[in-house]
């Protein structure tokens, strides 16, 4: 039960935060992918900044941001009652943040292979922008969507710094596996560190190769 | 040279103004609702841009500020541009299932372009021609009111051009929905179009009736290298000894290699300036087998060594093209009679 509990968070917290990144990820790697604005960069260097910036001096920022005086932790204390620093929701916030390039790349790659004319031919055939997204670039991208999945639940699955400075240590609602297994290593429970640690290196694995074989298949076909 | 076309008309207005980069397309033509338009010039001369604009694929200051999917207005491609996740079936059902009504019968579509026998295959496995005929059919089940046609040939070898072109004179002798057909081959355009449309740096130069235009000598656009007419003449019969048919049009007979089935009428015939030549006595001896009398009905000096005459012969007129030298020694001018000798006659269908 001690290993379980904070897998089954990890699991959660990576699954809940890979199906917001969809719903956000999706249209910022469509604007970026065919946008031609001059600001593109700028937009491209912010959404890539949690791959390079250290996860505590992310962390220290979205403490201070989510935090019961912070911009967005005093507006939700107002709606809601409760602070978003050391709770569930908080982390799925700051998992957003973090993996959100994890999710926004690869689909903006998918997304700047599409050739612009068969976009072109679809809404000449009578598809409206919202149709021909749906019926050809989505499909066209289905490998772009299938690592973004893979990689932010991959990633969010991986995170400490940002939890740690975020979410704290509270069994059940923050306590994930990554903050656990440095609990048990803290406390030189070594045994209980090496289970955790053995079936996330399996997980990880897993799931890379799983998507590298998915890969394999589609660019021999 | 206008009053060639005695029915009148109707008209799809044509109304574009747009500006990319340091390109400049303004255009204000009528399109007629009926056959196919050929819309010839050089390249970068504004053709595709005045074909995205129809289309809506280009947001110039046009009369029309709907988006592309609400034009009823098909596009085939230059590169066919079929979805790869899809089957052919699915590809050409997939503007069908959205055009609300069915204008054509599926059946007969597929049956039209011949590609029944592909229908289960996935595009990436057709042949750039095969891919073509796929693309035209996904666009005519689309049901559109008008068609355009980007150069569907130029990305094709010239095998499978000649594949594809009998394909094109179907659509052009059972459809009723009007093309616009963007070339820069007069061979082409001959061939395909009764309508024809002369644009040069995002302008139109000359519009008006294929044959008419054809015997224009005041377009340079037509005449230099492309000068040449189209004669409609209808195959009567044909010599084995010698492999030739003989041909009947309003000016007398013509002479032509090969066999062509007599069954049909109104071939058309296309002489090139360069294959006609002119004397003022029949010539006797000659190994030219086509001898027509004439009679010059214009003569456009060109102010260099060639000029252009034109002859009418029965209802049909012909250029010819001249040295300025012959036509001085000669004195032809206009209302001469005179013989014509043409050298060599393409049959274009």
């Amino acid at each position: 039960m001690e290993i379980f509990g904070p897998l089954w968070l990890s699991v959660q917290l990576a699954l809940v935060t890979t199906f917001v990144l969809f719903l956000i990820g999706t249209p910022v790697a469509w604007w970026l992918a065919r946008t031609a604005a001059s600001w593109k960069p700028a937009a491209q260097a912010i959404v890539a900044m949690p791959i390079v910036l250290p996860p505590t001096v992310m962390g220290f920022y979205l403490l201070i941001l989510l935090g019961p005086y912070g911009a967005i932790g005093s507006w939700w204390f107002e709606l809601t009652g409760s602070t978003l620093t050391f709770s569930f929701t908080g982390l799925v916030i700051a998992s957003c943040i973090y993996s959100l390039p994890f999710a926004v790349q690869p689909m903006q790659n998918a997304f700047e292979s599409l050739p612009r004319q068969m976009l072109e031919f679809a809404w000449t055939q009578g598809a409206s922008k919202r149709d021909a997204f749906f019926s050809v670039a989505v499909p066209m991208s289905a490998r772009g969507f299938v690592a973004a999945a893979v990689l932010s639940f991959a990633h969010t699955l991986g995170e400490f710094g940002v939890v740690l400075m975020v979410g704290g240590n509270i069994p059940g609602e923050t306590r994930v596996v990554s903050i656990a297994i440095y609990d048990h290593v803290e406390s030189l429970q070594y045994g209980a560190a090496h289970q955790m640690s053995l079936l996330l290196l399996a997980f990880a694995f897993t799931v890379l190769l799983g998507m590298y074989m998915v890969n394999r298949r589609w660019s021999l076909r | 040279m206008s009053g060639v076309s005695s029915i009148r008309q109707q008209l799809i207005p044509v109304q574009h103004r747009a500006s990319l980069g340091s390109f400049m397309l303004d255009v204000d033509v009528g399109i007629p609702a009926q056959g196919v338009t050929g819309v010839f010039g050089e390249s970068g001369s504004g053709k595709t841009t005045l074909l995205r604009c129809i289309a809506g694929l280009e947001t110039g200051s046009g009369t029309d500020s709907r988006p592309p999917h609400e034009r009823g207005v098909g596009y085939v491609f230059q590169e066919p541009q079929l979805f790869p996740h899809m089957s052919v079936e699915g590809n050409i059902e997939y503007g069908r299932r959205r055009a609300g009504a069915d204008r054509l019968d599926k059946d007969h579509v597929v049956e039209m372009l011949g590609i029944g026998n592909l229908l289960s295959r996935k595009p990436a496995g057709l042949s750039g021609g095969e891919a073509q005929r796929v693309a035209i059919a996904a666009v005519l089940l689309r049901s559109p009111e008008l068609i355009l046609m980007d150069e569907p040939l130029a990305s094709l070898d010239q095998r499978r051009k000649d594949e594809l072109l009998p394909y094109l004179d179907r659509l052009h002798d059972e459809l009723s929905v009007p093309i616009v057909y963007v070339s820069h081959s007069i061979d082409e355009v001959c061939r395909l179009c009764d309508h024809l449309i002369l644009i040069e740096d995002g302008r139109v130069v000359a519009d008006g009736e294929l044959h008419a235009m054809l015997a224009r000598l005041d377009i340079p656009m037509l005449t230099g290298r492309n000068a040449g007419t189209v004669i409609n003449a209808t195959p009567d019969r044909h010599d084995s000894d010698y492999d030739l048919t003989l041909f009947r049009f309003s000016g007398g007979e013509l002479l032509v290699p090969g066999k062509y089935d007599s069954t049909i009428p109104n071939m058309r015939l296309r002489i090139a300036a360069s294959d006609v030549s002119i004397c003022r006595t029949r010539p006797q001896k000659t190994t030219i087998l086509n001898v027509l009398p004439a009679e010059i009905d214009e003569i456009q000096p060109t102010g260099s060594s060639t000029d252009l005459v034109r002859l009418a012969i029965g209802d049909d007129l012909l250029v010819a093209q001249v040295t300025r030298r012959s036509v001085t020694n000669l004195d032809l001018r206009k209302g001469d009679h005179v013989f014509a000798q043409v050298k060599s006659v393409t049959v274009r269908r």
